[in-house]
C-alpha cells in the first residue's frame, strides 16, 4: 500500500504551515497586495534554493505580426537595466557559485536560478530589477536578433523533424496561436525590433501578472518578507489586458499533409487531434485523456506498443502523448515509426485498426491498476526532486490552474475509471478531427 | 530556450557536496565493495551499478553488440518473456536503466522500500539470466537500425563520427558504440551472450547507494544481486592515440547551419595540473554565459545560439574539445573567432579577476550538484572509477582554491594547442577553405 502523500498548505496571507513532517511535499501559497502569487515549495535535505518567476505571457499572447517576440524578449531581460551592466545578473549568479537560464513557451515565460540557499535576498533583488528596469540599446536588438536565429537554425532548420513538427501544429490550429512555433516564424523574426520588445515588456511584466516559486531550503516567513522587500514595492499594472484568446472553429474534415525532406532517414507518421485541457475546478475529462495516452503509448506494455510491435513487428517504435497544462485546447498526439519495408500507409492503417479495436475491447483492468499504483509511486519519487514539484506548481499557475488544482490532480487521476477513459477516446479520437502527417524523404533529392 | 542543453560539464569532475552528504563504504559479507549514502526521509533506494569496460570490450568484427545486448536487458529474464517482464516491472513500481558507453555500462535501479525484495528479485534475473530471445534480438535490432540511419543524416551526428574516427582510428574509441547498420545486422543471439559475459563481471564492478537502506541491508543486498557473477570478462583494450592535426576538415550536407566540433590532445584525470586545467576551461569555455567564448563568438558578435569547451579525459584517452553552430555564411568567422581565442590563451593566459570568478564559481556551484538520491549515487560511483578518496567531496574545493594564476597559465601555454586544434564541419560553409 502507498500512502497518499498529504500536501499542505495556507492558501492566506498569514500564516504558514506548522507542519514539520519533513517526510511530506510542504507547500505555502500566499499572495502580495500587488497581486503577485508566490509559492514556497520546502525541503531541507540540501542547503541549495530555486528561484522562478513566472510570467503568464508566452508566445499565444503575441501581437499578430510578431511572433517569436516572447522568446526574444526573454533574452534581453539579459541585457543591462538602470543598476545592472548587460550579463551582469548571470555574472553575478556565476559568481555566487550558482546557475541561471530561462525558458519560454506558448502559455508563459520563466526565469530561475539555482544557489546556494542564503542567496535569496540578491536573487529577488536582482530579478525584481529586471520586472520594470530593463534598459535596451540598439545594438542589443541587432546583436540578439542574430542570436534567436542562429537558435532557431540550430534548433528548427537544421532537423527536417523539427520543420515537420511546425508544420503539424500549423494545420492544427486554424485559428488560435498555438499554431505558430514559439520561437517565431523565421520571416518574423528577422523584423523584430525594439518596440515590439517594449511593448510586450511594458504590457505584461508585472507583479500581478507573475508567479514566484521558491523551492528549497527556505522558510516561508523568510521568503515572504523578502518577497514582500523586493517584489512588493512594484506597483500592479492596473491596465493588464485579460487574456482573451481566439477560439478554434469545430474541425470537421480529417486534414492531411505530406513532409519530404532529403534529411529524412527515417519516415514516420504523425497524428494530432484537438482535446481539452486541465480546466480549474474541471480536470476530469483531462485526467481521462491523460490515462488514455499512458494505456495506449505509455511504454512497452501499451496497447498500439503489443499489437504494433509486438503481435505484428509492423513498427519500430510507437507513442502517445497528451500534456494537459495548457491555456487553451491542446493536442492528443501519436507517433508510429515503420519497422523497415513497411509503407507509412500501412503503418497507419494498423495504427487505425488498432485504435478502433481498443474502442471496442475496452480498458484492461490490470494495466489500468499497474498504472495508477505507477502513478502513487510517482509521487513518492517526485519528493526526490523539489524543483520538479516547484515546475509542476509554475507551470500549472500560468495556465490558469490553481494551487488547489494541482492538489486535487493525483486523487482525480486514481479516480478515473475504465469507462471514462474509453468515452475520452470517443469523443477525442475521431476520424473528422484528425491530423495526419507523413514525414517523409525526398526520393529526388540525392543526399 | 536561452542556453542550449549540450553543454558537457558532465564529463569528469563528480564534484560532490558539502556536509550533507556523508558517505560510507560498505564491504558486503562476499567481499564486495560498495559506497553508500544513508537517508530514511523518502522511502525509496536509488542503486547505481557501473561495469567498466563498455562498447570498448566489443569483440573484433562484433561492434554493437555490448550496446544491443545492454538495449536487451529489459526484453525478458528468467521465465518471464519481455511483455510480462515489464508488466512486473511495473506493477512493482520500480524502474530499471540501462546506458552503454564507450567506458563502462551503467544499471541505474530505483525502488520503493516496500517493494525492495521483489524488485531486487527481478533485478538479480536480469543481470544473471537475460532471456535474449530471438524474436526480441529481432525487433531492439531493428530500433538501432533505424536510429543508426537517422543518426547517418543528423550533422552533430556526423560531426561526432567524423571526429571521432579522425582522433582515434581502428581504437574502439575511434568508432560509434552502437555499431554499424552492417556490425548490427549481422549479430548473432551468440554475440549477444558473448557480449553478456565480456561485461558482467566482479573485478570492474562499481556500487553505490542511496536512500533508505542500511548497510546490514545493502550489503546483504549487494551479495544476493552480484555476487554470484564471474571474477572476470573481456580484457579492457589499450590507450587510444590522438591523432589529432590542427586544421579544417569538411563534411558537406545540404543543411543551413553548419555544425562545428573542435578538439585537441587533452589532459589525464589523475594528472598533477588536471584541476589548473579545469579552472582554465572554465574561463576559455566552460558552460556558462561567462567564459570568453560565449563572449566573443555569441554576445559579442551574435553568431551562434551556443559555443562551449570541455576537458574529456575518458579511461583510455585525454582529449580538450568543444562545440559550436552558424549559418553557412557565418561559420567561417565563428571558427575564426575560436582559433584566435584558442591562441590568446595559449599565449597571456587569464587574469587574476577571471581566475577568482572562475574559483568562485566551481567552488560555489559544489553542492547544487546533489540533487536527488540517484544523482548522488552516480556521483559516487564515478568517484569510484576514477580511484578518488572516500573523503574526496570534503577536500575537493580545497584543490581548486589552489590552482594559481602562474600555475593555470603555465598550463595554458603548455595544454593548448592553437597548431593541434582540428575543427569538424558538417554542412556548406561558405568561405571556409578545409585542408
Amino acid at each position: 500500500m502507498i500512502r497518499t502523500l498529504a500536501i499542505l498548505v495556507a492558501i492566506l496571507a498569514n500564516t504558514l504551515p506548522a507542519f514539520a513532517q519533513d517526510n511530506k511535499e510542504l507547500v505555502t501559497s500566499f499572495k502580495l497586495d500587488n497581486g503577485l502569487q508566490v509559492i514556497v515549495v520546502e525541503d531541507h535535505r540540501a542547503p541549495v534554493l530555486q528561484h522562478m518567476i513566472w510570467y503568464r505571457a508566452g508566445s499565444a499572447d503575441e501581437p499578430r505580426g510578431a511572433s517569436g517576440v516572447a522568446h526574444f524578449l526573454e533574452h534581453l531581460l539579459f541585457k543591462a537595466t538602470d543598476t545592472l551592466e548587460a550579463g551582469e545578473l548571470s555574472a553575478t549568479v556565476a559568481a555566487n557559485g550558482g546557475r541561471d537560464n530561462a525558458f519560454t513557451s506558448y502559455d508563459f515565460t520563466a526565469y530561475f536560478q539555482r544557489v546556494a540557499a542564503d542567496r535569496l535576498d540578491l536573487m529577488m533583488q536582482m530579478e525584481s530589477d529586471r520586472m520594470v528596469n530593463i534598459r535596451l540599446t540598439d545594438a542589443n536588438i541587432k546583436t540578439e536578433r542574430d542570436v534567436i536565429l542562429e537558435e532557431r537554425n540550430q534548433r528548427v532548420e537544421n532537423s527536417a523533424r523539427a520543420l515537420f513538427g511546425e508544420q503539424m501544429n500549423a494545420i492544427q490550429y486554424y485559428n488560435h496561436r498555438y499554431g505558430v512555433p514559439v520561437i517565431g516564424w523565421k520571416h518574423e523574426m528577422a523584423a523584430l525590433d525594439l518596440e515590439d520588445a517594449l511593448s510586450f515588456y511594458r504590457t505584461y511584466y508585472a507583479p500581478n501578472n507573475a508567479v514566484l516559486v521558491v523551492s528549497g531550503d527556505v522558510e516561508p516567513a523568510e521568503v515572504r518578507a523578502l518577497a514582500q522587500k523586493h517584489y512588493g514595492a512594484i506597483p500592479a499594472n492596473p491596465d493588464l489586458p485579460e487574456r482573451m484568446r481566439t477560439h478554434e472553429p469545430p474541425q470537421t474534415a480529417a486534414r492531411r499533409m505530406i513532409f519530404r525532406d532529403a534529411r529524412v532517414a527515417q519516415p514516420y507518421v504523425s497524428r494530432s487531434y484537438l482535446a481539452p485541457e486541465r480546466n480549474s475546478g474541471a480536470q476530469e475529462q483531462a485526467a481521462a485523456l491523460y490515462l488514455l495516452a499512458e494505456i495506449l503509448g505509455g511504454g512497452t506494455t501499451s496497447f498500439l506498443a503489443e499489437k504494433l510491435q509486438f503481435e505484428n513487428q509492423i513498427a519500430v517504435y510507437s507513442g502517445v502523448f497528451y500534456s494537459g497544462q495548457a491555456l487553451d485546447q491542446t493536442t492528443f498526439d501519436m507517433i508510429v515509426v515503420p519497422a523497415e519495408g513497411v509503407s507509412l500507409d500501412e503503418v497507419e492503417a494498423a495504427m487505425d485498426a488498432a485504435l478502433t479495436d481498443f474502442i471496442d475491447k475496452g480498458v484492461d483492468p490490470e494495466q489500468l491498476d499497474r498504472i495508477k499504483m505507477q502513478l502513487r509511486a510517482a509521487q513518492i519519487y517526485a519528493r526526490d526532486n523539489v524543483d520538479g514539484i516547484a515546475n509542476r506548481y509554475g507551470r500549472a499557475l500560468s495556465t490558469g490552474l490553481t494551487v488547489e488544482d494541482v492538489q486535487a490532480w493525483p486523487d482525480i487521476l486514481q479516480a478515473v475509471t475504465a469507462q471514462q477513459i474509453i468515452a475520452a477516446a470517443r469523443d477525442v479520437l475521431r476520424e473528422e478531427t484528425s491530423v495526419t502527417g507523413w514525414l517523409m524523404r525526398d526520393e529526388g533529392v540525392s543526399q | 530556450m536561452r542556453i542550449f542543453i549540450a553543454i558537457f560539464t558532465a564529463l569528469v569532475l563528480a564534484l560532490p557536496v558539502a556536509a550533507e552528504v556523508k558517505i560510507r563504504e560498505v564491504v558486503s559479507p562476499a567481499g564486495i565493495t560498495a559506497w553508500l549514502v544513508e537517508d530514511h526521509s523518502i522511502p525509496f533506494t536509488a542503486l547505481e551499478l557501473r561495469f567498466r569496460g563498455g562498447t570498448s570490450l566489443d569483440a573484433p568484427g562484433k561492434r554493437g553488440a555490448i550496446h544491443l545486448m545492454t538495449g536487451l536487458l529489459e526484453e525478458g529474464a528468467g521465465d518471464l518473456e519481455a511483455r510480462p517482464y515489464a508488466r512486473a516491472l511495473e506493477a512493482l513500481a520500480a524502474s530499471f536503466g540501462y546506458d552503454s558507453g564507450s567506458d563502462s555500462v551503467a544499471i541505474s535501479a530505483r525502488f520503493l522500500s516496500e517493494n525492495r525484495d521483489k524488485a531486487l528479485a527481478l533485478l538479480r534475473d536480469t543481470i544473471h539470466n537475460p532471456r535474449f530471445d530471438q524474436k526480441a534480438i529481432d525487433r531492439v535490432r531493428g530500433q538501432v537500425i533505424s536510429s543508426l540511419k537517422s543518426d547517418a543524416k543528423d550533422p552533430d551526428e556526423i560531426a561526432q563520427a567524423t571526429f571521432r574516427r579522425m582522433a582515434f582510428g581502428d581504437h574502439p574509441y575511434g568508432s560509434d558504440g552502437a555499431g554499424t547498420v552492417d556490425s548490427v545486422t549481422s549479430l548473432t543471439r551468440d554475440d549477444i551472450v558473448a557480449a553478456h559475459g565480456a561485461v558482467f563481471a566482479r573485478d570492474r564492478l562499481y556500487v553505490g547507494a542511496v536512500g533508505d537502506i542500511t548497510a546490514e541491508e545493502l550489503g546483504a543486498l549487494i551479495d544476493a544481486l552480484l555476487g554470484d557473477l564471474p571474477e572476470t570478462g573481456a580484457p579492457i583494450p589499450g590507450p587510444a592515440g590522438v591523432a589529432l592535426t590542427g586544421g579544417v576538415t569538411v563534411v558537406e550536407f545540404d543543411t543551413p547551419q553548419s555544425v562545428a566540433v573542435f578538439g585537441q590532445r587533452g589532459i589525464e584525470r589523475d594528472h598533477p595540473d588536471f584541476f589548473a586545467a579545469y579552472v582554465l576551461n572554465q574561463v576559455l569555455g566552460g558552460g556558462s554565459f561567462e567564459s570568453r567564448l560565449m563572449e566573443e563568438v555569441r554576445e559579442k558578435r551574435g553568431l551562434t545560439y551556443g559555443v562551449y569547451s570541455y576537458l574529456s579525459p575518458r579511461d583510455l584517452a585525454a582529449t580538450y574539445r568543444g562545440g559550436v553552430s552558424s549559418a553557412n555564411d557565418r561559420i567561417a568567422e565563428a571558427i575564426q573567432v575560436i582559433g584566435d581565442e584558442w591562441a590568446k590563451m595559449a599565449e597571456t593566459g587569464v587574469t587574476q579577476k577571471e581566475l577568482d570568478a572562475a574559483k568562485t564559481y566551481l567552488t560555489g556551484a559544489y553542492p547544487l550538484r546533489f540533487d536527488g538520491n540517484a544523482r548522488i549515487a552516480s556521483i559516487m560511483v564515478g568517484m569510484q572509477m576514477q580511484d578518488l578518496p572516500i573523503d574526496y567531496i570534503a577536500t575537493r574545493n580545497a584543490k581548486v582554491e589552489a590552482v594559481t594564476l602562474a600555475d593555470v597559465n603555465r598550463v595554458a601555454g603548455q595544454l593548448l594547442d592553437p597548431q593541434g586544434l582540428r575543427f569538424v564541419v558538417v554542412g556548406k560553409p561558405e568561405g571556409l577553405p578545409a585542408d
